[in-house]
């Protein structure tokens, strides 16, 4: 869910590599008892009862519940609730999206490195360690500020919202807003750090101040990826805001809370079927507006 | 990642496109201000600057004590717990799959070639088991973990093996997917060379599909075990055990020292698990 997702290896392995590499040595064997323990210390914790699962009974309850899933409710009153789910949960999604790149966004520049203290816009400055101090300190500043803010999981942050500000998608907008501020905050300053350094160097060499060559050799450089980040994080906050109702912070999630608590499982269905609808249409929407963006 | 930077005013079309999103995107943004009902001084508010006061100052110092830290080695070791039986679940379910919802392995390219070409009934039927798999996948994928997760406690009560289930599931529609991914991605020429010494589909599967996708399998892998840690801290808010069930009570008894510690916790332990992990996939 955080994160960015690993960068995608090509897949150019030396054909064939399992051959190149030499046999089973105690490296291979320590790893497998690693894993082996870590399998069956898991097993037993986790109280896994998988025949019970597939046994005539337990599976006999799931098909049940299948069963009673269908048909979906589709009542004027159930309709409705979903229909104003499905749009509080779209509310949530992009107001808090919105929120967290804005906090990115006023956070970001204290927090890279390449434009609070070092690289090439500090280099023919005179190391003087007050200086170097009084820049390393907001750069710190903004740094933890991010690393908490992205801890800290959503739904967590709900919570704590909810306590501060009552029931409703309010908290849920602010929580969105506070932990995807966090993950932007991350990838956005990851964008900046490898930013070209060319127009950088020219604008320098023409004598523009520190501001100007952020407006003009860092902005333009960043702005695209910043939007098809911020893009990526609404997809997911849809999915996060979808059930962020689970904690009282509104939205679908409530109410398929309350369809499951109080087993009106058609109902359910209903609303299982909006969330579907709802991510995929956030998904193209997403992908198209990333497509012009870019 | 690099991409040369193309600000889109200097373009030289003009299309309507700026308009219609610019209106588009202030609708939505009155509606759910609106709708949400934004309240942006609640801070400064008594009643919302009373709570933050009795939040922060019951936040500190965090709860130290012995018996409060002891109580939560259990949940934490759980949480790790659950994580990993929930990837292999999810590995479980999501590689079969994934191998079937993998296009150039059941339907098209130069395995099936041979077999479907003239034969529409052999064509259909291997068209149907790989839409039926990626049909499952999706839904699988699509019904979020706390859903399922809360489904499940009702199946099979409080615990974490509904957190085990829901991650397994969740989790194994999300890593097929990328299966199928990433098995499309392979260089065909080792698998035509098999097939042209008369191996079969899963002798071709195992030995010039699967040493091909390894690394990526892996890394990815791992990565959604990541995500899986920290999913399966905060599926105990529905009850599904883990250090979740932990931060909902002390968060309804108003407990906020114990509620930092648990934070704490948690980030020293997502910490440990990215760092395995990263050196894992470094190893690779």
């Amino acid at each position: 869910m955080n994160g960015s997702p690993p960068e995608k290896k090509s897949p150019s392995v030396p054909w064939p590599a399992h051959e190149a590499r030499d046999g089973a040595n105690l490296w291979n064997y320590l790893v497998a008892a690693i894993l082996v323990f870590l399998f069956i210390w898991s097993y037993r914790g986790s109280e896994i009862r998988l025949a019970e699962l597939f046994g005539r009974e337990g599976g006999g309850q799931i098909l049940a519940y299948i069963k009673r899933l269908f048909p979906p409710d589709f009542s004027a009153f159930t309709l409705q609730e979903a229909f104003k789910g499905a749009i509080e949960t779209f509310a949530i999604s992009f107001l808090g999206t919105l929120m967290a790149a804005a906090i990115a966004f006023a956070v970001v520049f204290f927090a890279s490195r390449n434009l609070m203290y070092s690289g090439l816009l500090y280099e023919l400055e005179p190391k003087e360690r007050w200086s170097q101090v009084l820049r390393l300190v907001p750069y710190l500043c903004a740094k933890s500020l991010l690393n908490i803010l992205r801890t800290v999981p959503e739904m967590v942050w709900a919570l704590i919202f909810v306590f501060l500000v009552g029931l409703g998608p309010f908290p849920g907008v602010l929580a969105l807003g506070v932990h995807t501020g966090g993950v932007l905050g991350k990838l956005f300053g990851e964008v900046l750090e490898d930013v070209d350094q060319q127009p950088i160097e020219s604008l320098q060499s023409t004598g523009a101040n520190r501001l100007q060559i952020l407006f003009y050799g860092i902005l333009p450089q960043v702005l695209p990826q910043f939007i098809s980040y911020t893009l990526y994080r609404w997809e997911v906050n849809i999915r996060v805001a979808a059930v962020l109702g689970f904690v009282g912070a509104g939205g679908l999630g409530q109410r398929i809370h309350i369809a499951i608590s109080l087993f009106f499982e058609n109902q359910l269905l209903t609303f299982l079927i909006f969330i579907y609808v709802l991510v995929t249409v956030v998904d193209y929407l997403s992908a198209y507006l990333r497509r012009k963006v870019i | 990642m690099k991409s040369p930077a193309l600000p889109s005013y200097s373009s030289a079309r003009r299309t309507v496109f700026p308009y219609l999103f610019t209106l588009f995107f202030l609708l939505a943004l009155i509606d759910s201000w609106r709708r949400v009902g934004v309240d942006l001084f609640i801070f400064f508010e008594p009643l919302g600057r009373e709570h933050l006061l009795k939040f922060l100052t019951g936040m500190f110092p965090p709860a130290y004590s012995y018996d409060f830290l002891s109580l939560m080695v259990r949940p934490a070791l759980e949480t790790i717990q659950i994580s990993v039986m929930g990837t292999l679940i999810a590995i479980a379910i999501g590689f079969p799959l994934g191998i079937l919802a993998t296009r150039n392995f059941s339907v098209a390219g130069v395995l099936n070639d041979a077999d479907t070409t003239g034969s529409p009934a052999r064509l259909v039927t291997r068209f149907s088991i790989y839409a039926l798999a990626r049909a499952i996948l999706s839904l699988f994928r699509s019904i979020p973990e706390f859903v399922w997760a809360f489904m499940f406690v009702r199946a099979v009560g409080l615990g974490p093996f509904p957190g085990v289930l829901a991650i397994g599931i969740a989790y194994g529609g999300m890593l097929g997917k990328v299966y199928s991914e990433i098995f499309e991605s392979v260089n065909p020429r080792p698998l035509e060379a098999l097939q042209s010494t008369g191996a079969n589909k899963l002798q071709i599967f195992f030995y010039g599909w699967f040493p091909q996708v390894l690394p990526n399998f892996v890394s990815y892998t791992l990565y959604r075990w990541e995500c899986a840690v920290r999913a399966s801290a905060i599926l105990g808010l529905v009850g599904a055990g883990g250090l979740g069930q932990q931060i909902e009570i002390s968060m309804r008894m108003f407990n906020f020292n114990e509620v930092l510690t648990i934070l704490i916790i948690l980030f020293f332990m997502v910490a440990a698990v990215d760092t395995i992990s990263a050196k894992v996939r470094a190893i690779l």
